[in-house]
């Protein structure tokens, strides 16, 4: 029996909205709970869960909606307790804080007047405006918020180049500005490596292994997947370089991205070798043969870090980064056992995954992707679970292991799964113990499967630093007790899962080869505003998710809170005649 | 528009309020200022309202002023009267104005005149008669008429005479910037501002030519009187709004007042309108024997005080009073003004609060900001009866509703044909 509960005018954040419905959820006698603001769209989601009510028609996108599905109408008081429980907790975690709480750019900048850096992770259709608002009033952009248009992004990114600020983003996941995690970031001893990505776990699986061979970041500078397509055409891609090019600190270079367009990668390409300081380049998937110049090319994530790492010790680059002793032997498998399914919370790491097996099954370009996958050939799967497909209404795989619990089930119930790859990213934003939380799913799969006289080998990789606040150490152990072949970095595990099949990657080695083209006169200056953003720790005004604050305060940032909400409380008309007004 | 921006209209309105001066020049018979008071007309608080509409306390402040001007010598009498259509009614605020709770005011109650002498305009208010059996809450047994004609006929001849005996009145900025650093908000405390004002009265009082008993009588009410500073204030903030409303531009509040029904608000770019919305009921601590059930809904023109950047925006200034008006301690006091923050445009540099880094008062209300925020106004309240006679039960806080600054917002856009 559906019961429905609108509580009027009082807005939370979806993501605070989608942990609620989770905590909730677990009570007994609850078949079914979902809590959401009653926007059109959330309405849509309600029906697409049969829980969809006639009193929900009257609710507003202001009002809370919580629709309960129980057989016994007592559980509606404890389920309400345990709601107002939730959201008062979260009230009182705020008293006695660090940073002032705001509700407008006004008093925000009022606030902290010196504020250099806006990070914004409000609802796509509203971050744009944001993003606006922040370049106007001179500050820096890290834009977590996707969602965006290409075109809001392209006139953003023209406007903060104009004025000499930065965009990070849209769709940026991850970054560390002046040694600070910003986001869903890991973090990462200082050191003399710089990076410039268009790939969230990208950075995070490169900076990580940098932070455990010894050596050390200060900027990762995130740009957004879509920087370098050739409508945006790389602006923010080419400012960060320049940045780095101007932080001292910083010796060596770092750029991670998909293949982009090749007119943008032509002058990136060029923008890089008229740089003073080596680089490492990454275009994901491509497969380069030689070293040039300064610009050294990597195939995987490991090999990027360890270049980078060489690099910044002066060490001589090796040939060949990809010798591989790990192979699993004595393997025990039914004939049909022939698949590897990767389910993957890091996007980057499944296009890393996809990448590797295509090179080991000698498939063709293009062969490999299908919808909702990375890679679907010959049995084979790699899922990237954080793809909108699987987040519509369900919080990211990082911080809930219900979806990728699902695919787990699923592979193992198919006959020809061998091996099971995935991902636990650690850092700020994720997860407080997802190997803990994946623990009893993959224990309980495993015993299923040897009362069916079957196994199949779980093979992981852990994205993550002992600074980081889940303990790299202790998420490694637990998922290595549980029977989970455990490697260093995605790039080990993936040859792990395809040495399993015995299938190997095609390796090649590189030489070094002389920069021959004349290099060209590329003007290396940055404006004073991004010389003191790469300089000193960064003055953020938070505009959305309260707990991006927390890296920032417990790094040395000096951060105000600003508890977004959508103008005039989504009422369209009324915030086209404040528009008017202006 | 004569301004380059709405910004700038908004900015000659708050020039105008800081740039103020009231005084409190006399005290004298409502009727004598308010000329439409010589008829059988009754001022009531908020926007408009009829007889058949007024809640509980209004209705019996009515039948109490009916009594006390002597057009019905019963209860029964003055009912059929009002319900007959015999008095008008009429918005204390459409006759330059404000009244506390029903906000009943008639010809021979005594009223406050408070001078702007920046803009040479007058505001009126009648004067507090303290707590308990009050008319302002509903309440009309015989103590409360009585009480009336005391105020009529001892405590404003001597209050006006005091005043004469200054050169120009009271500078009403001087004890308000006073007693903002002692503690008071002058909506839910008043105290210190009391005091002050006994303070300049009472070596003027001992000059008046009066009965000594009477003397004793007025100085013993005004020592009791713990918020009889606060229909000053009231004055105050009605003469000031007046005054900056002269500008017929821009997105500031000039007025925020409850007729029990409906919650009316101002803004400078729509002059004499009114925008409304039903009220909310304030939700606050109660006296004890009294529940949220016993509420009346919001009601009263004192809301012009948190108009003027005091009461409920204030609320940082009186720690003391947070507890009684439903928040939780000096952070949540603190909050409160921080969020009020949000929706005004400047600060008030005329009265800084020491407890808040002595930032100037809230200052300016503006509409587009309460609608883009959707942050509602506060507004520190008393808590009536519904009942008419029972009287004040409690006190607490109520917010102004945002459906009221939309239908402004969207009005003044159509004036300047965007929409």
């Amino acid at each position: 029996m559906l019961h429905t509960i609108i509580k009027k005018n009082s807005y939370q954040d979806s993501v605070n909205l989608m942990l609620l419905t989770n905590a909730v959820s677990v009570i007994e006698g609850v078949n079914k709970i979902q809590i959401m603001m009653g926007t059109p769209a959330n309405k849509d989601i309600f029906k697409g869960a049969g829980l969809y009510t006639e009193e929900l028609e009257a609710a507003a996108a202001n009002d809370m909606c919580i629709v309960l599905d129980t057989d016994s109408e007592d559980k509606i008081d404890e389920v309400l307790k345990a709601v107002d429980d939730y959201l008062k907790n979260q009230a009182i975690s705020k008293t006695g804080s660090e940073f002032e709480t705001v509700r407008t750019w006004d008093r925000a900048l009022k606030e902290m007047p010196d504020a250099n850096l806006a990070v914004i992770s409000v609802p796509g259709q509203s971050a744009a405006d944001e993003a606006h608002k922040a370049l106007d009033n001179g500050l820096n952009v890290f834009m977590f918020s996707d969602n965006v248009s290409f075109e809001d992004e392209l006139a953003l990114k023209q406007k903060a180049h104009d004025k000499g600020l930065l965009v990070m983003g849209p769709d940026c996941g991850t970054g560390i500005i002046s040694s600070i995690p910003i986001a869903f970031t890991n973090v990462v001893k200082e050191g003399k490596i710089g990076i410039v990505g268009a790939s969230g776990t990208g950075i995070q699986e490169v900076t990580t292994i940098i932070d455990r061979l010894g050596e050390g970041v200060v900027h990762a500078l995130g740009t957004g997947g879509r920087d370098l397509s050739d409508k945006v055409g790389a602006i923010t891609m080419m400012d960060g370089i320049r940045a780095l090019e101007n932080h001292s600190k910083t010796e060596v270079i770092t750029i991670i991205s998909k293949p982009p367009a090749k007119e943008v990668r032509d002058r990136v390409v060029q923008l890089l070798h008229s740089l003073s300081k080596p680089v490492v380049t990454i275009f994901l998937g491509e497969k380069p043969t030689q070293h040039e110049g300064n610009v050294y090319q990597a195939y995987t994530l490991e090999e990027t870090a360890r270049i980078a790492v060489d690099l910044a010790r002066g060490n001589e680059i090796k040939e060949d980064y990809s010798k591989f002793d790990q192979d699993v032997t004595d393997v025990k498998l039914n004939p049909e056992q022939t698949t590897i399914k990767g389910l993957y919370s890091g996007g980057t790491l499944a296009y890393e995954a996809a990448t590797l097996i295509s090179d080991a099954l000698e498939l063709k370009k293009g062969e490999a992707a299908s919808e909702g996958f990375v890679l679907r050939a010959n049995g084979h799967e790699v899922a990237d679970l954080g793809d909108d497909v699987y987040t519509q209404g369900k919080p990211h795989p990082m911080i809930d292991p219900d979806t990728r619990v699902k695919f787990m089930e699923k592979a193992a119930a198919d006959e020809t799964t061998a091996v099971i790859l995935f991902d636990v990213v650690l850092g700020y934003g994720s997860h407080e113990d997802m190997a803990g939380a994946l623990l009893p799913s993959i224990q309980k799969i495993k015993a299923n499967l040897e009362e069916q006289g079957r196994n199949i080998y779980f093979v992981a990789t852990v994205c993550g630093t002992e600074q980081d606040p889940q303990s790299y150490k202790e998420q490694r152990e637990k998922l290595a007790q549980a029977g989970v072949i455990l490697r260093d970095s995605n790039n080990e595990a993936v040859r792990t899962a395809l040495s399993v099949l015995g299938l190997h990657v095609h390796d090649v080695t590189k030489q070094h080869v002389d920069y021959t083209e004349e290099k060209s006169q590329e003007d290396l200056s940055i404006s004073p505003q991004i010389e003191q953003l790469i300089n000193q720790k960064p003055v953020v005004i938070n505009v959305g998710l309260k707990k991006f604050t927390d890296s920032v305060v417990k790094y040395g940032g000096r951060v105000v809170q600003y508890d977004w909400r959508p103008i005039a409380g989504g009422n369209e008309r009324m915030r086209k005649i404040l528009s008017l007004l202006k | 528009m004569k301004y380059q921006s709405i910004d700038e209209a908004n900015r000659a309105v708050l020039d105008k309020i800081v740039g103020s001066a009231p005084f409190l020049t006399d005290v004298v018979p409502a009727k004598s200022v308010i000329k439409e008071l010589e008829e059988k007309v009754i001022l009531h608080a908020g926007p408009p309202i009829k007889w058949d509409d007024m809640t509980g306390p209004m209705q019996g402040s009515c039948v109490g002023a009916t009594l006390f001007e002597g057009w019905a010598q019963t209860e029964d009498e003055a009912k059929q009267m009002l319900a007959n259509g015999e008095v008008e009614f009429m918005p204390c605020h459409h006759v330059n104005a404000v009244g506390p709770m029903g906000g009943i005011t008639t010809g021979n109650m005594p009223v406050f005149v408070v001078e702007n002498r920046s803009e040479d305009n007058q505001a009126y208010c009648i004067m507090n008669e303290g707590i308990g059996k009050v008319l302002r809450f509903g309440a009309y047994s015989k103590e409360v008429i009585d009480r009336l004609h005391w105020m009529k006929d001892v405590l404003g001849p001597t209050l006006s005479k005091a005043l004469q005996k200054t050169e120009a009145g009271l500078n009403i900025n001087v004890m308000v910037a006073k007693a903002i650093t002692m503690g008071d908000e002058f909506h839910q405390r008043n105290i210190a501002a009391s005091l002050i004002f006994l303070k300049e009265v009472a070596p003027l009082i001992v000059q008046v030519d009066m009965d000594e008993n009477d003397r004793k009588d007025v100085m013993q009410f005004l020592a009791d009187t713990d918020q009889f500073f606060l229909n000053i204030m009231m004055a105050t903030g009605k003469a000031v709004l007046d005054g900056a409303r002269k500008i017929q531009e821009g997105t500031v509040v000039t007025a925020m007042c409850r007729n029990g029904k409906d919650f009316g608000i101002r803004i400078s770019g729509m002059g004499d309108e009114w925008f409304t919305a039903p009220v909310n009921t304030p939700q606050g601590l109660f006296f004890t024997g009294y529940t949220q059930e016993d509420a009346n809904s919001d009601i009263g023109d004192s809301a012009i005080t948190e108009t003027f950047g005091v009461g409920g925006f204030a609320m940082i200034a009186a720690p003391g009073v947070t507890r009684f008006v439903g928040a939780g301690g000096f952070d949540d006091a603190l909050s409160t003004s921080n969020e009020m923050m949000e929706i005004c445009i400047d600060q008030n540099p005329n009265f800084t609060v020491p407890t808040w880094d002595f930032n100037g008062i809230c200052l300016g209300i503006d509409a587009r900001k309460v609608v883009e925020t959707g942050i509602e106004p506060v507004i520190n309240t008393g808590i009536a009866h519904k009942e008419p006679g029972v009287g004040q039960i409690g006190a607490g806080t109520v917010r102004a509703p945002l459906a009221c600054f939309e239908k402004a917002i969207e009005a003044y856009a159509q004036k300047l044909g965007l929409i």
